[in-house]
């Protein structure tokens, strides 16, 4: 581990100037682009974090082998890879495994190997129906939790999570990460505030295709821990992120839920405005908080989540943590600072700070005149327009 | 950010006057391409101490604390910085003096513990303006953000004073202790209405808010009272929304903003609203 003091922070008076940088951008039509533009934006936030994480998610840039599932794994030593492989070969068809390419910097030390396996998983050795999103699920929990050494990065198909330690720019250039396509990046320069940096806590973290970048804190983490262990869910990270991207699956892919509502229970809104609310949007909420209290996330944050189609920007309920979104044509933006955006995209129709707790939406076009920008939302729930006093 | 520690710098007339102190009428441009934040103000707290006031920097892309290190330098509230493009959080912190003027949006804590001079932006600004600020002048032509004004404290002459446009978010004037917030909810740009703000004045103990429009009591702090403004108020309103409209070119408009009856005036009931919280 790098020593704080030495590396950011000259006057040793144990403080550290320093928060996260988030970044993602989406073609809303589903052109592929080269990571090239998020890794000037994310580099030029550089100052926000402090070398100890850094990371990546494509959406798009497999499309050759779409169909299978990309295990990208880290492995510690010969040996866990060695013991993983065997792993593997038991419960997935393997089509193609392959050491992720690198391209070894200076400030790159002692990377673990990353590999990534294209595969299905065999459904003949269960003895029960469930999904092959769930059968993989579980396999990557048996990986990070039961092989010593291995962690899975990412486990979705035609997308991939490649991240270490190392600020975002360099970690970029270690995988080559301009020479990849996707329709959907998202990016993450890391101040790690409460556990160590290390290769598996670098963001995105990501389950099957989510993937989620944040900034800020998950004061929450213990209670939703708990709780999403009830389902299955066994965090092994040592970080607070890993919550959100167990707690998306869970409500979205498992539950069925829309994203919109899965934010809604991130940060609803307080009880007192839930109180002034209309009987309908008031039982609406008072539902969530029963049902999914536990999933509530409090403390100061900012994320990107994402998944095949849809990136979401969005923040806790009094925007603890800053958030900017810019839409230029086909591209919607969402950044930890507008400056990021500004500088791979200086003409923007629109850029705004969102409100707290309302997020953004930007959704893959399926048909002409679809808004694919969704948020930015400005009213209050429970409030009509006319209502605002603009004179 | 790559760093490179050239600045680019053209002069508007002939650059080579040395050993001369410089008048300071000239206009300084900088380009602030690719430029690392501690360079940029490296280079022109170098360029006042030589004499020069009068900066324009171009391709500002998240350059912080700009304005921030031109303390002790004699005459630097003649200082002048117009910045183009999108300079980075903490512009303006500390600042003594100078004047900064954006052409774009701002970030985040824009005039933090500000002791002097003024800052006016062309857009909007992001969360924690005016943080701690303890003087000067801050106008904002449209919205700004969460937090604003938190802890904004005066002492005898001198008193801190925002205008905003628009609007702003929750938390504003969270703390204060002094110093005055105008918000005239007014969409000059072509920016939406934000929603209203909650938790307004939370904690306030001293200084003003005026609002241009009703603020619910929902709406503001246990330790906030609502009144309208005092004759004495309404003159110093009048002062800084026409310092508002000149400022940004919008002449046009005072009329329609200075409605008298129009406006609230949020106050903090007690200067010591926890005094007795913990006595026993």
């Amino acid at each position: 581990m790098k020593d704080l003091s030495k590396v950011n922070n000259p006057y040793n008076d144990e403080k550290v100037i320093s928060q996260c940088s988030i970044f993602g951008m989406m073609s809303t039509v589903g052109e592929l682009f080269s990571g090239k533009a998020i890794i000037t934006a994310v580099a030029n936030m550089h100052d926000r974090g402090n070398g100890l994480g850094g990371g990546f998610a494509i959406y798009g840039c497999y499309p050759d082998r779409s169909e299978d599932y990309c295990l990208q794994i880290m492995f510690n030593t010969r040996v866990s890879r060695e013991e993983t492989e065997v792993y593997l070969k038991r419960f997935f068809h393997i089509n193609h495994a392959e050491e992720i390419p690198t391209f070894p910097t200076k400030a790159i030390k002692n990377p673990p190997d990353v590999w990534r396996y294209f595969v299905q998983p065999k459904l003949e050795e269960l003895h029960e129906i469930i999904s092959e999103d769930d059968v993989v699920t579980r396999r990557v929990f048996t990986i990070n939790t039961t092989l010593e050494g291995a962690y899975v990065f990412s486990s979705g198909k035609n997308m991939g999570v490649f991240k270490g330690v190392g600020f975002p720019e360099e970690i970029a250039e270690y995988f080559g990460l301009e020479h990849y396509q996707g329709y959907i990046w998202t990016a993450h320069g890391r101040f790690p505030t409460n556990t160590q940096g290390w290769w598996g806590g670098a963001h995105p973290f990501s389950l099957l295709d989510w993937t989620v970048v944040h900034n800020g804190e998950i004061s929450s983490y213990g209670a939703n821990r708990r709780f999403l262990e009830m389902y299955d869910y066994v965090c092994s990270m040592h970080t607070d992120t890993e919550v959100v991207a167990y707690a998306v699956d869970l409500l979205a892919r498992r539950h069925g839920l829309p994203v919109e509502v899965v934010m809604d229970i991130f940060s609803p809104p307080v009880w007192e405005q839930i109180d002034r609310m209309g009987p309908e949007e008031r039982v609406y909420f008072e539902a969530l908080r029963n049902t999914y209290g536990p999933l509530l996330l409090n403390g100061p944050f900012a994320i990107i989540v994402a998944h095949h189609g849809e990136m979401v920007a969005h923040t806790d309920r009094i925007r603890l943590r800053p958030m900017v979104a810019g839409i230029r044509g086909d591209m919607v933006y969402a950044s930890s600072e507008e400056s990021a955006i500004r500088l791979v995209s200086p003409q923007l129709d629109r850029v705004w700070i969102p409100v707290g707790g309302h997020p953004i939406i930007a959704r893959i076009k399926d048909t002409p005149g679809q808004e694919v920008v969704k948020g930015g939302r400005e009213l209050d729930k429970g409030e009509k327009a006319e209502e605002f006093p603009t004179c | 950010m790559k760093t490179s520690s050239a600045v680019k710098k053209t002069r508007s007339t002939s650059s080579s006057r040395s050993g001369k102190q410089r008048s300071g009428a000239h206009w300084i441009k900088l380009d602030a391409q690719g430029v690392y934040y501690k360079d940029l103000n490296r280079q022109i707290r170098s360029l006042a101490l030589q004499g020069d006031r009068r900066f324009e920097i171009h391709n500002v892309f998240g350059q912080r604390y700009l304005g921030t290190n031109l303390w002790g330098i004699e005459g630097r509230d003649r200082i002048v910085i117009r910045v183009y493009g999108t300079p980075g959080s903490d512009m303006g912190a500390f600042m003594d003096g100078p004047r900064i003027e954006v052409f774009g949006n701002a970030q985040d804590a824009t005039g933090n513990t500000m002791n002097c001079g003024q800052i006016a932006i062309h857009g909007s600004a992001g969360d924690v303006l005016g943080y701690g600020m303890r003087g000067g002048e801050i106008y904002v032509r449209d919205n700004v953000g969460y937090r604003v004004g938190i802890h904004m404290k005066e002492y005898r002459d001198k008193i801190p004073t925002v205008v905003i446009g628009g609007t702003m978010q929750d938390f504003f004037g969270e703390y204060m202790a002094g110093g005055r917030i105008i918000v005239l909810n007014k969409f000059f740009a072509d920016n939406p209405p934000v929603r209203r703000s909650y938790f307004i004045g939370t904690g306030m103990h001293g200084g003003n808010i005026y609002v241009r429009g009703d603020v619910d009591l929902h709406q503001i702090g246990a330790e906030v009272g609502i009144a309208s403004p005092t004759d004495a108020e309404w003159k110093i309103i009048e002062k800084y929304v026409h310092n508002f409209c000149k400022v940004f070119g919008l002449e046009e408009n005072k009329a329609k903003l200075l409605k008298r009856h129009k406006f609230t005036r949020l106050y903090a009931k007690s200067s010591r609203p926890y005094g007795r919280l913990y006595a026993y």
